[in-house]
């Protein structure tokens, strides 16, 4: 079989056990996503960009059963005053959810949201839209027309404390899509917590718009399952002098792939997006980035640790896009794996590609072992060999979590990271 | 407290002999020291005794009280009591110098069957001791070494061994790259820790330190062995003649 027939069978399986679902304003924006997703065809091994990782899993009709993870972990950020948003296995758990109402934010649930013209019209799919070229992200096309809930959030003040969606997984069959749209007014600011896996398979896109001299702050762990399979996608739009930072940790799951889709369009914006994970035996993850530099004196960084062993793969593909006229960018780009055994494996792909003359773009790619004179320089002042790598594990994770700006917030996940770490020794 | 016979070691990965044959035996509550040409194997001894992978031990054996040494991990060697203050520290960035300290200090107290302590009291000392080597609280919360000077890495090699109370403290060449009040810092931090229970080996390639720092005993280490040994004025006479006169004088 061809390529283009075995992508279109592949596509059609999927769509068949599919049905549009009925959304008043988000109509229009389903359909046209549903005609997209048939002329690009679902993602196949043989696309470039999936050179690094299988999408089969992702992409085929029926998602693999994920078994429950169990553990008597407190959940993360239980102590820090949020707003909670349940979902279980993407179905809204009204009980287990706070009050959607806060100060200066409108919260409402994709699924109920019914007016005939909503606020979210303009970014539900657009941002998506924006972000296909100039890679496709038939993924992405996927989930808007068919996501059947997620969160919408209009931010116009200062919101006086986090959001939390927590999205856990109770069934092994899930298959889940949800797509959530965060609008920042001028000036507006907030913070957004995603905790959990959500679902045995779990395809989620979250569209980011943040207006000038506005700030998104995103910190998101993606849940412990072993067996849990992710493909996720941000896509954000930034303007003028605003701020977006978003921050992921990943330990376990059989598959991940999380795309970043940025564009800075207002001059003096600033980006990051960074990401630590932790993956042992069969794991596999994905961090692709896209970030364009479309207007002047914006910055963005890039900081992306993955610790390996036991035979885990991590991936990387990066690109930072400086289109013509947006002078002064100043592009952070670093990607590093450690290795901690033979098997694992780190696959990275950076890109740059600059049509400006004056900006500062640098990236860099390691891979690495434990120092092994910084491990014995620990033991020799008796630290256990288990214990000095582990302290060196979070030294190498530490300046991806440091990107995050709240002390509190990266405490937690430097704490979280800790006692996993500590847990494993046993 | 500390005695080396014998002891023989080569690189692991190469057919290089380093030491061919050490013997030495430091007293409880004495300080040697040992000097000697470059590359004559004083920083590999040091080394091999607090169990740095790479070496291979063909010959001979060291013991720290009962404890054979060449036996066991590094850490439990720490535990035992030895202690090696490095001649080039090591950088560790992303580790708090406090994290590291309280970490090292809890692990060697647990290994030993003590209670750990508190981060009350560990603060409590530690400040006090930093103080008194001129380690200021910034140098405590930046990663360890990590944009340290060269003197101030020295100091903070000796604000571990005061946090630490080891028995048996080996210092390979503390006193390069510090100016003369650091040294002067540095050789009270040491001397306020002699004691009966305690013994120190020192390496070095200037009397100077020895001024500071007064030796029971000198030996003169050239490839691989303990060529010579005698007092506090073996340690003037290299200074004075350098090495050619004893090493013409042993072959
Ligand atoms: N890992 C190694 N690989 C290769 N050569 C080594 C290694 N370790 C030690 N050597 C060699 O062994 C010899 C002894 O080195 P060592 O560092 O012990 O000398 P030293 O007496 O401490 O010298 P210095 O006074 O310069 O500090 C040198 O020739 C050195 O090059
Ligand atoms: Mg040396």
């Amino acid at each position: 079989m061809s390529a283009v027939a075995e992508t279109m069978n592949v596509t059609d399986e999927r769509l068949a056990g599919l049905t549009l679902p009925a959304g008043g304003w988000s109509d229009a924006a389903r359909k046209d996503a549903l005609s997209r997703v048939q002329m690009m065809g679902l993602p196949n091994r043989r696309d470039e960009y999936w050179k690094y990782t299988r999408p089969d899993t992702l992409t085929q009709a029926v998602a693999v059963p994920a078994a429950l993870f169990h553990n008597d972990e407190a959940a993360l950020f239980d102590d820090v005053e949020r707003l909670k948003i349940v979902f279980v296995d993407g179905v809204f758990d009204a009980d287990a959810s706070d009050d959607l109402s806060l100060e200066g934010v409108s919260i409402e649930r994709l699924a109920t949201a019914d007016a005939d013209i909503h606020w979210a019209r303009d970014v539900y799919g657009v941002l998506e839209t924006n972000g296909q070229k100039p890679v496709e992200r038939p993924l992405a096309a996927l989930n808007t027309a068919f996501a059947t809930d997620g969160v919408l959030i209009h931010v116009t003040g200062a919101a006086s404390k986090p959001i939390n969606m927590i999205y856990l997984h109770n069934s092994e069959t899930s298959d889940v899509m949800l797509h959530n749209v965060i609008k920042l007014d001028a000036g507006a600011s907030l913070t957004v917590l995603e905790t959990g896996p959500a679902a045995a398979r779990l395809n989620m896109v979250t569209e980011v718009e943040v207006a000038d001299t506005a700030a998104l702050h995103h910190i998101r762990a993606q849940g412990r399952d072993h067996e849990r399979r992710a493909a996720t996608h941000i896509f954000a739009r930034l303007g003028t002098e605003s701020v977006f930072k978003s921050f992921t940790l990943t330990a376990n799951g059989v598959m991940t792939r999380n795309e970043c889709v940025l564009e800075l369009t207002g001059d003096d914006a600033k980006a990051t997006v960074g990401g630590a994970c932790v993956g042992d035996g069969d794991f596999h993850h994905d961090d692709t980035v896209f970030i364009t530099h479309d207007a002047e004196n914006c910055e963005s960084r890039q900081v992306f640790k993955k610790v390996l062993r036991n035979g885990a793969t991590g991936v990387f593909q990066g690109k930072i896009l400086v289109k013509t006229g947006a002078q002064k960018t100043d592009g952070y780009q670093i990607s590093q794996s450690l290795l901690l055994d033979g098997d694992s494996q780190f696959l990275a792909k950076p890109e740059l590609e600059i049509y400006a003359d004056d900006v500062i773009c640098s990236h860099g790619s390691t891979s690495g072992a434990i120092d092994e004179t910084a491990l014995f320089y620990l033991q020799s002042r008796g630290i256990s060999k288990p214990v000095a790598t582990d302290l060196l594990t979070l030294s190498f994770l530490a300046e991806a979590v440091d990107e995050i700006e709240d002390e509190t917030l990266r405490e937690q996940i430097n704490e979280r990271m800790a006692s996993w770490l500590e847990r494993r020794r046993g | 407290m500390l005695k080396i016979e014998n002891l023989h070691v080569k690189l692991e990965d190469e057919e290089k002999q380093i030491l061919k044959g050490v013997n030495l035996e430091v007293g409880a509550g004495q300080v040697h020291a040992i000097m000697g040409p470059n590359g004559s194997g004083k920083s590999t001894l040091s080394y091999v005794l607090s169990g740095r992978e790479g070496y291979e031990i063909t010959d001979g054996e060291a013991h720290l009280g009962d404890v054979d040494l060449l036996d066991i991990e590094p850490e439990e060697r720490a535990a035992a009591g030895l202690f090696l203050a490095f001649q080039y520290p090591v950088e560790i960035p992303g580790v708090g110098n406090m994290t590291f300290l309280r970490t090292a200090v809890n692990a060697q107290r647990k290994a030993r069957g003590e209670e750990e302590m508190s981060a009350a009291e560990f603060l409590k000392v530690v400040r006090a001791k930093a103080k008194t080597l001129k380690i200021d609280a910034d140098m405590l919360k930046r990663p360890v070494n990590v944009g340290f000077s060269g003197g101030e890495k020295k100091r903070n090699e000796i604000l571990q061994m005061a946090m630490l109370e080891p028995k048996m403290c080996i210092l390979d060449e503390t006193d390069s790259g510090l100016d003369v009040d650091a040294m002067k810092l540095v050789s009270e931090g040491v001397n306020a820790l002699r004691s009966e229970g305690r013994s120190f080996l020192v390496i070095t390639h200037y009397q100077r330190l020895l001024d500071h720092i007064k030796p029971d005993v000198v030996h003169i280490m050239a490839n691989g062995r303990i060529i010579k040994s005698g007092g506090p004025e073996l340690a003037l006479e290299v200074e004075q003649n350098g090495y050619a006169d004893i090493l013409a004088e042993v072959s």
